[in-house]
C-alpha cells in the first residue's frame, strides 16, 4: 500500500446512505462527475434521430419531436460508475426502451448502442427490456446537458454507468454479442455492479 | 535541436516538504527534498500522488518551478472544486511527505542549447510556472537569448512571481495582460491573448522564435491558432495544456 | 471530426503514465495515426483523462490512437490505433 499522506481525504463526500443500496467497492457522491472518452458532440436537434437497426437496415427512426411525443416516465434510480462513485436517487425523464421496441419485429438477443462521436456499448437485449432501460432526455427537471450526454442518453442503471451511453443515436439489434468501446479495451462484457464485474475476467 | 531531457526514476518515491511559500492568495510554491533526484530540465513536470488512510489515492501533475540545479520546487494553484490542490495549498506543511514521480517530459523543455533564436513564452494563469524554470535557467547559464514572456492573468494580485519577473534580466521582457481587473492607472494590456495582442506583443514571425505556450486548454488553442495566423510555423510552437484551471 | 474539446488535455499530461508503461520518456516520441497518417509528438495528441481509462486521440482526425486502462497495479495498453510510435 502507498505511504499515507497526512490529513488527505480526497473530495469524497461520504454521504450517509443505506449501505444496501451501495454496491461493493463504491462510495456515494453528491457530485455528478463528467467522464468521457472523447470530445462532447453537439448535434443540432433538427438533425437528431434515434434509430433501431438490424443487419444494416433501419427498422424504425424517430426524430427529436417524435421522441418527445412518446409516452415518457419520471424515473428515479441509483447509478454506479465503474470508477467507483455512486449517485443515489437521480431523477430523469425518459422513454422506456420497451416503448421503442413495441411493434418492432426482430430476432435479436443482443444490442449495441451507437452514439455521436463513435462511442458504443453492448448488452443483452433482455437487459434493455422489462422496464430496465430508457432513452433519457431530461435530468433533474432540466434538459439533459451536453456534458452529461444531452440531448439524449441511454439509461441502464442496473449495469455500470458506462453502459448508459451518452449521446446515443440508436441501437443495433444483433443476433450475436459484439463488444463496444470499453468492452474491447478491457472492461467487463456485462458489467453488473453487484457482482463487481469491472474488468474482463472478473 | 532539442536536447535530451533528464531521465528520472520510473516509479514513485517519497519526497519531504521543506518549504512552503504563498505566491498569491490561491497559489503556493512547495520546496521538496527528493532523495533520489537525478536533476531536471527546464519545462519538465513531476507527478504527485496522495493516499488517504482508506487507500484512496489521487494523482496530479505539476510543473517544476525551479531551474536545473536548484532545489526542486513545484507551484500549485488551488482550484475551488479541486481534490488535490486544496490539500497541497492549505494543509501540507514542512516535514510532510508526499509521493512524487519524475522528472517527466522530453518535448516541452528548454535546455538553452539553441541560443540563436529568440524565445517566446506565452502563459495563461498558472501556465507561467514552467517559464519560471526556463527564465531562471537562462540566468544561471549566463545566456543572452532574447526572451519575451507574454503573461495573461486575471488581475495583478493573481500574477505569480511578480517581484521576480519585474526584476528579470535585461534580455527578458515581461508583458502582462490583466483580463478581469486592473489597478488604477494601469497602462498595460487588458484583453485576452488574441491575434491582435499577439501581433503587438509577440516577436515578428520572421525572427523564427522558438515558442512555448502553457495554460488552460482553450487559452493554448486560441494562442496557438493566433500565432499560426501571424505566420509562426506550427512546428516551432510547443504547447502544454493544463486542466481544471479557469481561463485567465 | 476533430478531437477538439475544451476539457481535453494533451500528451504532456500522461508523460508519467507513459514513463511507467514504456520505461522511457515518450512525450517527444513521434506518433503516426493509423487512420489519417498524421504525424507528430505524443505531447500534441488529444488526451481524455476523465474516463474509465486514458484515451489518446489524433489531433488531426480524432481517431483513437491509444487506450490505457489501470487494472489494480497493472496498466493495460491498446495501441492498435497507431501506425507507428518512435521514441526520440
Amino acid at each position: 500500500m502507498n505511504p499515507i499522506s497526512r490529513g488527505f481525504h480526497g473530495r469524497r463526500h461520504e454521504t450517509a446512505a443505506d449501505t444496501a443500496r451501495v454496491p461493493p467497492g463504491q462510495h456515494v457522491t453528491s457530485d455528478f462527475p463528467v467522464l468521457s472518452a472523447g470530445p462532447t458532440p453537439h448535434t443540432a436537434l433538427p438533425d437528431w434521430t434515434f434509430s433501431l437497426r438490424q443487419a444494416g437496415t433501419d427498422l424504425r427512426t424517430w426524430t427529436w419531436p417524435e421522441l418527445l411525443a412518446l409516452p415518457a416516465e419520471e424515473v428515479t434510480v441509483d447509478i454506479h460508475c465503474v470508477t467507483r462513485w455512486s449517485k443515489l436517487d437521480t431523477r430523469w425523464k425518459a422513454v422506456s426502451i420497451d416503448t421503442l421496441l413495441a411493434d418492432i419485429a426482430h430476432q435479436a438477443t443482443f444490442a449495441l448502442a451507437f452514439c455521436d462521436g463513435g462511442y458504443t456499448t453492448n448488452m443483452p437485449l433482455a437487459d434493455l427490456t422489462a422496464g430496465q432501460a430508457w432513452v433519457a432526455y431530461s435530468y433533474d427537471d432540466q434538459p439533459l446537458p451536453p456534458e452529461h450526454g444531452g440531448p439524449a442518453r441511454l439509461l441502464v442503471p442496473h449495469l455500470y454507468f458506462w453502459k448508459s451511453a451518452k449521446w446515443v443515436r440508436g441501437l443495433d439489434l444483433l443476433a450475436a454479442d459484439e463488444p463496444g468501446f470499453w468492452e474491447r479495451y478491457g472492461y467487463h462484457n456485462y458489467g453488473d455492479p453487484w457482482r463487481e464485474q469491472r474488468y474482463a475476467g472478473d | 535541436m532539442a536536447g535530451t531531457a533528464v531521465r528520472g526514476r520510473l516509479t514513485w518515491q517519497v519526497a519531504t516538504v521543506e518549504t512552503v511559500r504563498d505566491e498569491t492568495a490561491s497559489v503556493r510554491t512547495i520546496g521538496l527534498a527528493v532523495p533520489d533526484w537525478a536533476g531536471h530540465t527546464a519545462g519538465q513536470h513531476l507527478d504527485v500522488r496522495l493516499t488517504a488512510e482508506d487507500g484512496y489515492s489521487a494523482e496530479r501533475s505539476y510543473s517544476i518551478a525551479s531551474a536545473p540545479g536548484e532545489p526542486v520546487a513545484i507551484t500549485v494553484e488551488r482550484l475551488d472544486d479541486g481534490e488535490v490542490s486544496p490539500y497541497l495549498t492549505e494543509e501540507l506543511r514542512s516535514g510532510d511527505e508526499i509521493e512524487i514521480r519524475g522528472p517527466i517530459g522530453g518535448y516541452f523543455i528548454w535546455t538553452g542549447d539553441d541560443a540563436a533564436t529568440p524565445l517566446l513564452l506565452v502563459a495563461g494563469g498558472s501556465g507561467v510556472v514552467p517559464f519560471r524554470s526556463i527564465i531562471r535557467h537562462r540566468h544561471n547559464l549566463g545566456s543572452d537569448v532574447s526572451v519575451r514572456l507574454l503573461y495573461s492573468a486575471r488581475s495583478l494580485p493573481d500574477v505569480i512571481y511578480q517581484a521576480e519577473l519585474d526584476d528579470a534580466d535585461d534580455g527578458v521582457a515581461v508583458i502582462y495582460t490583466l483580463t478581469r481587473h486592473q489597478p488604477p492607472g494601469w497602462a498595460g494590456h487588458t484583453g485576452r491573448v488574441d491575434r491582435r495582442l499577439l501581433a503587438e506583443a509577440a516577436w515578428p514571425a520572421q525572427r523564427d522564435p522558438l515558442t512555448f505556450v502553457c495554460g488552460p486548454t482553450p487559452f493554448v488553442e486560441a494562442v496557438a491558432s493566433g500565432l499560426v495566423e501571424l505566420g509562426y510555423p506550427a512546428g516551432l510552437i510547443k504547447t502544454e495544456r493544463f486542466g481544471g484551471t479557469e481561463a485567465p | 471530426m476533430t478531437a477538439r474539446d475544451d476539457s481535453a488535455l494533451d500528451g504532456n499530461a500522461i508523460g508519467g503514465l507513459l514513463l511507467e508503461v514504456f520505461g522511457t520518456e515518450m512525450t517527444a516520441a513521434v506518433a503516426v495515426c493509423g487512420s489519417c497518417g498524421a504525424t507528430g509528438p505524443v505531447a500534441e495528441t488529444v488526451v481524455f483523462l476523465r474516463a474509465p481509462g486514458t484515451v489518446v486521440r489524433c489531433r488531426n482526425c480524432g481517431a483513437v490512437l491509444m487506450v490505457i486502462i489501470r487494472r489494480g497495479e497493472q496498466n493495460c495498453v491498446d495501441m492498435l490505433g497507431l501506425a507507428a510510435l518512435e521514441p526520440r
